[in-house]
């Protein structure tokens, strides 16, 4: 196990408790026997666990994905979202609310993370499809086999993205159209369990598959012909993370819409606590997310403002500058 | 043994190995020379198994190498490709370590061997970032080293280096040669091949030309034919020198 592990291991352990007494209400730990204590236990139980919990997993999801992006592409400045995958979910959670009233009342509340992992589902069809023909360029030899596969993903992003703005723009009324672009912005407020059980399992079978790629991952890091010419299967390692990052991001934007940077971001936070091959940043990487969004979303639930300032815009706030910063970093050579 | 047989290969479309049939020799280097886009580096990716010949095969003790899984096939094969590309600033030692991929073991004590071989023990710690060229071509080649293949097939291994270093490299080739191991290497430099191979595979327009010992597969005439100079060979054995003229009348070098 490396020293990443145990780091943001240890970090998480202490951001965990501290996540759960911030808030609108501060919960006193001490107060067990108090008047407040019952309330708090409710609060605790029903509000700040989940919604903890979700951060984790969702933060995970994308640290993880984020890590094996930049490792199956060679580049620092991969992030999760060039699959298409999480435009393809939020197209799928536009759709639910576009649909609306037409949804039974039964299944309402399950309607937009389901569908949402319709449309992330969808997008990773699309992208198997498209897998099947440029995988087989790569094993001739042809070479750009990943290369072309990205720019597919990229236009299923930009496809996705213009019949999400159709449907902002077409909304069928002002209470539809406020509800997709705040839920666009990805936050956590008001989860409950549910979103737990229909994350969960999927983020963690993601990271799971992502995990089985990490080494082919390292054989990449000499280039496509010497990683092949070392065994590695192509075909096999681009399966694994269109599976991988479909379930870690498809998951994460079901349940909490879409949350950008942290992708891109954590693996190069984990990156000099490790020896910077792709199989040592999967793991610590998911610690990481899951650290980064469980304290950004600890932080806007403290944050004085009189709506609670949405997560995804949050962490693009943090996000973009880091970004800015890391492109400078790059012109210098080392990263 | 390793051996092309009838081998035609096509790279996006394009037939640009045609028919070649070989045989290399295990404990000896092999040079696969010819004019650019005469086919060189496409022959030595059809037989590391890198590409599916369209034709003919690649026999490895017998076997096609289409019938041998990837990671047995990786396991007697190591390639260096001739892009000497790092994507991650790491370490000297874990990059080398890289070469036990199709073996998965730590293989600690080839990993070791393969850093000593190439004098690379001082920079073992050393990321990538901060490596001259020179060094670099050491810490690749030793990758392949450290996976223990029975063939080392490279491309261009001393394009980038200077004289000293292309020699030194060299020195490390004729030991793995000695050991029994095949070298084969795509050389453009032709006093290179002449001087260091034992065997010289010479290609034009994705045709095998020639076959043979240095001497006789890099005659004057020889030369003159597939690159369309008049050329001929200064200096004794071991250490000749090319000196090429005026274009050979016979055949004017393509536009």
């Amino acid at each position: 196990m490396n020293r990443a592990v145990l780091v943001f291991a240890v970090l998480l352990a202490a951001l965990v408790p501290l996540s759960l007494l911030a808030g609108r209400v501060w919960i006193n730990p001490f107060d067990v026997a108090g008047s407040g204590a019952a309330n708090a236990a409710l609060i605790l139980a029903e509000l700040r666990l989940p919604r903890a919990v979700l951060a984790i997993i969702v933060g995970a999801g994308l640290g993880a994905a984020g890590a094996a992006m930049q490792g199956y592409l060679r580049n620092p400045l991969a992030d999760p979202g060039l699959f298409g995958i999480a435009p393809m979910a939020a197209l799928g959670a536009v759709a639910s609310f576009w649909l609306g009233a037409a949804i039974p009342p039964a299944w309402a509340a399950w309607s937009l993370p389901l569908l949402a992992l319709t449309g992330a589902g969808t997008g990773m069809a699309l992208l198997a499809l498209i897998a099947g023909r440029t995988s087989s360029d790569a094993a001739g030899g042809a070479g750009g086999g990943i290369a072309l596969f990205t720019l597919a993903g990229l236009m299923i992003a930009s496809l996705a993205g213009a019949l999400t703005a159709l449907a902002i723009t077409l909304a069928p009324n002002p209470f539809a159209l406020s509800e997709i672009v705040m839920w666009l912005n990805g936050a956590l407020t008001d989860r409950s369990w549910r979103e737990v059980m229909i994350a969960a399992p999927l983020v963690v079978a993601g990271i799971a598959v992502l995990a089985l790629a990490a080494r082919s991952l390292d054989a990449l890091t000499l280039g496509e012909e010497a990683a092949r010419s070392m065994g590695l299967d192509p075909a096999r390692l681009l399966w694994l993370l269109v599976i991988g990052v479909g379930l870690t991001v498809g998951a994460g934007v079901a349940v909490a819409g879409i949350i950008g940077f942290v992708g891109l971001v954590v693996p190069h936070l984990v990156r000099p606590l490790t020896d910077r091959l792709p199989s040592s940043l999967i793991l610590p990487s998911a610690l990481a997310g899951a650290c980064l969004v469980l304290a950004a979303d600890s932080i806007v639930r403290v944050l004085p403002l009189v709506t609670e300032l949405r997560l995804g815009i949050a962490l693009s706030l943090i996000g973009a500058p880091f970004f800015l910063w890391l492109l400078v970093k790059m012109r210098r050579g080392r990263l | 043994m390793l051996a092309a047989q009838n081998l035609s290969l096509d790279r996006g479309g394009v037939r640009v190995v045609d028919g070649v049939s070989a045989a290399l020799q295990p404990g000896a280097i092999t040079a696969i020379v010819g004019p650019n886009g005469a086919g060189k580096s496409s022959l030595l990716l059809g037989l590391a198994g890198l590409i599916d010949p369209v034709e003919g095969a690649v026999l490895l003790q017998g076997r096609a190498l289409g019938d041998i899984p990837p990671r047995e096939r990786a396991q007697a094969i190591g390639y260096l490709p001739q892009a000497p590309e790092i994507a991650w600033d790491v370490a000297v030692e874990n990059l080398v370590a890289l070469g036990r991929l199709p073996w998965r073991d730590r293989g600690a004590d080839a990993v070791e061997a393969a850093l000593t071989a190439l004098a690379l023990q001082e920079l073992r710690k050393r990321p990538a970032s901060r490596l001259s060229g020179g060094e670099r071509a050491r810490v690749l080649l030793a990758r392949v080293l450290a996976g223990e293949p029975r063939w080392i097939l490279a491309d261009e291994p001393l394009a980038a280096l200077d004289l000293a270093h292309q020699l030194r490299l060299i020195a490390h080739f004729k030991s793995c040669a000695q050991a029994g191991q095949g070298v084969v290497v795509v050389l453009h430099d032709l006093a290179l091949a002449m001087n260091h191979a034992d065997r010289v595979l010479v290609l034009d327009q994705g045709r095998l030309v020639a076959k043979g010992p240095a001497a006789d597969a890099l005659a004057p005439d020889m030369i003159a034919q597939v690159w369309g100079i008049a050329a001929r060979w200064l200096g004794d054995d071991g250490a000749k020198a090319l000196v090429a003229s005026e274009p050979s009348p016979a055949r004017p070098p393509a536009p």
